[in-house]
């Protein structure tokens, strides 16, 4: 048995671990947690099949910065232990949640049984294969020649996300004379609109 | 040392594109500094006219740069001119209701201009990736502006419940560009389209996820009908002016990359045309009939657009040379009139306590004569009464449709047709037959109105009279294209 | 592969190995004594009332969603300082484009007083 081999092992087991505490838990905040344990092992296996970048940004952006929204989210919302979460499920509910999570299950009977057991499902039949495919390196010459406008779009796409996240989220200065007087004359009308559908 | 040769800069392509941010970062710093009164609205507006200025200049030089990620061609630029004549419109239209509202921040504007942005970003492009950043700079800003009235309730569900089925469609649209890239290895639509074939042969379970997902990304955005429930609360609890851009602005967009993907690009997968088929139906029907039921005229016109994409999605079914030209037409129309009748919304709903109701337009014809012939032009064009412009789209898409063969189409689309005359002249009705309990109060006729109003008529009946001009204009342009 | 990233390993393993020594000296070493005074928030003061779980204020949540904007960011200028060295001043161009655009969002946000705390 290689080390490579262990550490697969181990980080497959700990990523499993880690997502199925998330769901047994009751604290949403523990959850959290073991969601976090669970996407740092992520990233090691995405490391080890070579995607570098992709395992950095697992543990930047998802197990950094993600999961610290989600801990506000949840602090804010004061969600506190819930028992009774599956109260108010309907039958339809619990059927939609069996019907998607066996579909994501065929989905991935599919892949498996495509990668391995079957060659008829081709892949990247119009680009060369790279070595290093999705190396920092390979990924940042491509970012950084080839796709260098999408590029610069992506930081405009942020832009407009952290003007958004203000609009939305911040109260007005003192300077600003908006909403002393609340815009909802047409309020009641709206609801009496949707009762009537 | 990287080769950077391949990745032509070349900043004529996306100057258009460049004015309009430069626009928004001005007015996101300096908006805020002092009360510059409307200062924010006019930044945005010359913004507005040198991004024209530029796009113009593309008129007929079509060109390639940034490693291919830019195509400027005629078709990208007859939809940008579209956009920005939509943005424009906007910005006219909104400033007296903002004020009224009190929503009249420096924002606002810079979100319009993003929002343009990334639509002029999505129709100039044939790369796969950038028209999905394209559509999210298009998408976030319309998010916040649907949430825009912060005091109110409606507003605050249009927010939410847009934000979370857009996301939903994004991701949609993700995964396909993903399936497709996976099975090709590239994002770059011309080499997808060139070797078609072997790509649907070979790795054809990928290759149709994907453009089922693309098409599933794309039908929620434009308001297609399995994908269409977030059209009626988001259009009417988003501020009005507001609407007016997203029943135009976001549909056009939306319906430029369809073009490109699917009329010329996956032209040639057989399962498409039944598809589309199938879609422009049942688009058209249920638009149509649950319009008639509102009470609402802001709701009644969010059916209204779903069933304007029904028709539009007939001329997509037809494919060709005179489906595409025909849709682009019915495009430029449809902004058209569409904007005449928010115009005229607006000004109702500006008065004191005023509503988007229904009965908010009793008696109007015996208080304001003239606007209420404007108003029924605008439901003529709408319902497709010659000599509107209205009906020269619709026959153009239904002559379309015709020379290709779809007769039953062709007969399904005219009933909607007759279908949708009910609604569109119940307005006329109720503001002409209908006596107003109480006084009617004083409509807000502000001089950015009265100009939006004038140039909406002249579009709807000059070209309805005078349709050739145009008609040529889309039509060379896309032979450019092909 | 796994050579080049034994360092990181063994800081992985290093980081786990002290977190728990830390904390199981303090359970071994350490008196515990159960008591019902004990285990409250304040041994001899205010009697606790309600829920310590109060709702957080939005504006704690707007700073997380100003966080991961610009953690994304970051995650740009990570591939970039990788080969900097090899795209040379074009590449230098480019990410001061890409940051400059942030700037603004960040000057915005000043301006705007979004990250006033009242």
């Amino acid at each position: 048995m290689t080390l490579d081999l262990v550490i697969f092992i181990i980080s497959a087991l700990t990523a499993i671990f880690g997502a199925l505490m998330m769901i047994f838990q009751r604290n949403p905040v523990a959850s959290v947690m073991y969601m976090i344990l669970s996407l740092v092992s992520q990233a090691v296996l995405y490391m080890q099949l070579g995607a570098l970048f992709i395992g950095a940004v697992l543990i930047i952006v998802y197990a950094g910065a993600i999961l610290v929204l989600f801990l506000f989210v949840i602090m804010m919302l004061n969600l506190r232990q819930t028992e009774d979460m599956d109260s108010d499920s309907t039958p339809i509910s619990k059927l939609a949640k069996f019907l998607v999570s066996g579909l994501l299950f065929l989905e991935m009977l599919f892949v498996v049984r495509g990668s391995y057991f079957q060659s008829s499902v081709e892949t990247g039949l119009l680009s060369p294969q790279i070595d290093d495919f999705g190396s920092v390196e390979s990924v940042a010459e491509l970012l950084f020649t080839t796709y260098l406008y999408p590029f610069e779009l992506t930081s405009i796409l942020l832009l407009t996300a952290i003007v958004g996240a203000v609009v939305i989220a911040r109260k007005p200065s003192n300077e600003d004379p908006v909403e002393i007087l609340p815009f909802d004359s047409d309020d009641d009308e709206f609801k009496s609109a949707k009762a009537a559908e | 040392m990287i080769d950077i040769s391949t990745a032509v800069i070349d900043f004529g392509l996306i100057a258009p594109e460049i004015s309009l941010v430069a626009a928004a970062f001005i007015i996101l710093i300096i908006g805020y500094t002092k009360r510059l009164g409307k200062f924010c609205a006019l930044t945005a507006l010359l913004g507005i006219f040198v991004s024209f200025y530029y796009t113009l200049i593309q008129y007929g030089n079509p060109g390639s740069g940034f490693s291919g990620m830019v195509t400027s061609d005629d078709f990208g630029v007859v939809f940008r001119m579209i956009f920005l004549v939509t943005a424009l419109l906007t910005i006219l239209i909104a400033q007296n209701y903002l004020s009224l509202k009190r929503l009249n921040k420096p924002e606002f504007y810079a979100l319009i201009c993003f929002s343009t942005m990334g639509m002029m970003v999505m129709a100039n492009s044939t790369d796969l990736v950038v028209m999905f950043l394209g559509l999210e700079i298009m998408s976030v800003p319309l998010y916040v502006m649907a949430g825009f009235a912060r005091r109110n309730l409606a507003s605050n569900e249009s927010g939410i419940k847009y934000f979370i089925m857009g996301a939903f469609a994004s991701a949609f649209l993700l995964m396909g560009i993903a399936f497709i890239f996976g099975a090709s290895g590239t994002t770059d639509l011309k080499r997808i389209i060139a070797d078609l074939s072997y790509l649907s042969e070979f790795s054809h379970f990928y290759f149709y996820s994907g453009i089922a997902m693309i098409l599933i990304g794309f039908g929620f955005k434009v308001g297609v009908v399995p994908f269409h429930s977030w059209v009626p609360d988001v259009y009417q609890g988003a501020p009005t002016p507001i609407t007016a851009f997203f029943s135009v602005g976001p549909k056009a967009a939306g319906f430029a990359v369809l073009l490109r993907v699917f009329s010329f690009g996956f032209a040639e997968v057989e399962i498409l045309e039944p598809t589309f088929w199938v879609l422009a139906v049942v688009t058209m029907t249920v638009g149509n009939v649950l319009a008639l039921r509102q009470n609402n005229i802001k709701r009644m016109l969010a059916y209204s657009s779903i069933a304007h994409a029904g028709y539009i999605l007939i001329a997509l079914t037809a494919g060709g040379i005179e489906g595409v030209s025909s849709a682009v037409f019915y495009l430029i129309a449809y902004a058209l009139f569409n904007f005449g009748a928010f115009t005229v919304i607006i000004m109702m709903e500006s008065r004191s306590g005023g509503t988007t109701e229904f009965s908010e337009l009793k008696g109007l014809l015996k208080v304001h004569p003239y606007l209420t012939s404007i108003l029924a032009l605008f439901m003529f064009a709408l319902a497709g009464f010659p000599p509107t412009v209205g009906f020269i789209g619709k026959f153009y898409i239904f002559s379309a449709a015709l020379k290709n063969g779809f007769i039953w189409l062709t007969l399904i689309g005219v009933m909607n047709s007759f279908i949708s005359v009910y609604y569109y002249l119940r307005v006329i009705k109720v503001s002409c037959f209908e006596d107003s309990d109480s006084e009617f109060a004083p409509m807000s006729m502000t001089p950015a109105l009265m100009f939006v109003l004038f140039i909406t008529i002249l579009g709807t009946l000059g070209l309805g009279i005078f349709p050739d001009q145009i008609l040529e204009f889309s039509k060379t342009a896309l032979f450019a294209f092909l | 592969m796994f050579e080049v990233f034994f360092p990181i390993l063994f800081l992985f393993v290093l980081a786990v190995v002290i977190a728990l020594i830390m904390s199981g000296l303090s359970v071994f070493i350490g008196k515990r004594t159960k008591l019902g005074k004990k285990d409250e928030p304040y041994e001899c003061g205010v009697e606790p009332v309600g829920n310590t779980k109060e709702p957080v204020p939005v504006k704690f949540y707007m700073v997380a969603i100003l966080f991961i904007l610009f953690d994304i960011e970051v995650i740009f200028l990570f591939p970039w300082a990788v080969i900097s060295d090899r795209l040379g001043m074009f590449g230098f161009i480019e990410m001061v484009v890409f940051v400059v655009i942030l700037l603004v969002g960040y000057f915005y946000i000043l301006k705007r007083g979004a990250l006033e705390w009242d």
